[in-house]
């Protein structure tokens, strides 16, 4: 029988949580590195025992874990002295250094990006907040930080460059939003290996189509009225998740500050579909395993009020791509809910039914084993919860 | 020998238990302590001062003989109880709550 295992990052460290394919009792393994704040971890597709993992603290700054035995132990990458001294006794490289490429060979001096007061400020590195291993090595994974930029790396996470281009992407015109800027959605897709999105709170969705080399802004038909002096700019917009099927590269569906949007051009155009939901300001968005047209959205009341409208958590699901929604409350609190769910805190498994996954900041992580028809609390009592991935083995 | 006490989170990190006792070569400063230490325990690189500017992290603080020697230049010579391995350096997570 298959095994479901749940990668949850919170404020306070890591978590684990596992059950077999009923997915009806659960164990939980945990908290890895307690203390510090686990802002995403995240399997190799190529091989599940191989999960990266951001550990991140105000104090002592950004480490990367990784496992090799699905999560039973953990080392910083390339951290033994043979990894780290080249022959000529010099440091080669660090598993935690985030540098910003301002080298001559790229060419792309150190940016800066707007700041609150109007100034322009250089990209400073604050942290990691997504972890996107490669659909095809295992070695091979991408970071979203903090000042919003992309990082990659070959060696199993030793090492770490910089996609530089991305900055050139009219970077001088982002700016931090109130949670700060930073990059936190990376999407990969084996059809086409050379196109990668990535999207950043304040600055809005973008574009590869050369593995990362050069990057275009992919945010038309976003309406921002309020949030922005020229509702329908080029870059600013605040997304907060874009989801696709690995069936369908082509379609995406958004979250924004405030809409829900779909794009049937792989992000050349985007339409809203928040049809009939109660708020269309939320965080994550979540694409069925098998239903390439069913979608889930948890609403949030406002940006200002980070809770679930009329304090009822209601997971929405459109089974049509969006526009029709219906609310998902079994097994869900119906009154005196006030928990938020960030934007990397939801996930599908792989398995049929389709199991979805969410975790909330009051420490509750939900899951659902029949497509999110009934939900049941799998821990309650965590801190609050940063992301839960779903790893189906 | 230098004896370096840590943070708690640094020694899991590091995976000691206790102070760490340090050889320093020269002078003994929190410049040179820090060199050692973090070529002993690579991965202590970058959670303690910058990788690249080697300025000390915000929330890090450095006690010696009782005295915070954190805004002192990191080449300035520790108190020679410290240099001797009389009395430890501490390396602190600034005070935090709520």
């Amino acid at each position: 029988m298959s095994t479901v295992r749940l990668l949850v990052g919170t404020r306070k460290g890591a978590f684990i949580l596992t059950s077999d394919g009923r997915r009806k009792q659960w164990t939980v393994d945990g908290p890895h590195f307690g203390g510090w704040e686990l802002y995403h971890l995240k399997g190799s597709p190529v091989d599940p025992d191989r999960i990266y993992a951001s550990q991140t603290s105000s104090w002592f700054g950004q480490v990367i874990q990784r496992s090799d035995d699905g999560g039973k132990t953990w080392n910083p990458p390339g951290t033994k002295p043979e990894d780290l001294m080249g022959a000529d006794g010099m440091p080669k490289g660090e598993s935690n250094m985030f540098l910003y490429d301002a080298s001559e060979k790229t060419g792309k001096p150190l940016t800066t990006h707007q700041h609150y007061d109007g100034s322009q400020r250089p990209w400073e590195f604050k942290r990691v907040w997504h972890l996107e291993p490669s659909l095809t090595d295992p070695d091979t994974v991408y970071a979203g930080v903090e000042d919003a930029a992309i990082f990659k790396s070959t060696d199993g996470g030793k090492t770490w460059h910089e996609l530089a281009g991305l900055r050139s992407a009219k970077g001088q015109l982002w700016q931090p939003g109130a949670g700060g800027m930073c990059l936190h959605t990376i999407l990969l897709n084996t059809g086409q290996p050379d196109r990668i999105f990535v999207a950043i709170s304040a600055a809005g969705a973008f574009r590869s189509d050369d593995a990362g080399q050069t990057w275009r802004p992919a945010n038309k038909g976003l309406q921002s009225k309020y949030e922005l002096p020229d509702p329908d700019a080029d870059v600013g917009h605040c997304v907060h998740c874009i989801a696709m099927h690995p069936s369908r590269p082509n379609v995406l569906f958004m979250q924004k500050h405030w809409d829900v949007l779909r794009s049937d051009n792989g992000g050349d155009s985007w339409h809203e579909i928040s049809g009939n939901l109660p708020s269309d300001f939320g965080f994550p968005i979540a694409v069925h395993a098998h239903e390439p047209n069913t979608i889930y959205v948890v609403p949030i009341k406002s940006d200002s009020e980070h809770y679930p409208p009329e304090g009822k958590l209601r997971v929405y699901r459109s089974t049509v791509g969006g526009h029709e929604w219906e609310a998902l409350t079994k097994g869900l609190p119906q009154q005196d809910c006030y928990v938020n769910i960030l934007r990397d805190a939801m996930t599908v498994d792989q398995l049929d039914p389709c199991g979805i996954y969410f975790g909330t900041t009051g420490g509750q992580v939900y899951g659902s084993a029949d497509g999110g028809d009934s939900w049941t609390p799998i821990v309650r009592d965590l801190p609050a919860v940063l992301s839960v991935e779903a790893q189906t083995l | 020998m230098i004896h370096v006490i840590l943070p708690q989170h640094l020694r899991t990190l590091a995976r000691v238990d206790g102070e760490v006792l340090l050889d320093i070569t020269g002078p003994a400063t929190v410049n040179s302590v820090l060199d050692s230490l973090e070529a002993r325990y690579p991965m202590l690189r970058g959670t303690i001062r910058d990788h690249k500017t080697k300025q000390r992290r915000p929330f890090i603080r450095f006690f010696a003989c009782e005295q915070d020697v954190s805004h002192e230049s990191t080449d300035t010579p520790l108190p020679p109880t410290v240099a001797s391995g009389a009395e430890p350096l501490l390396i602190v997570g600034a005070m935090a709550g709520g």
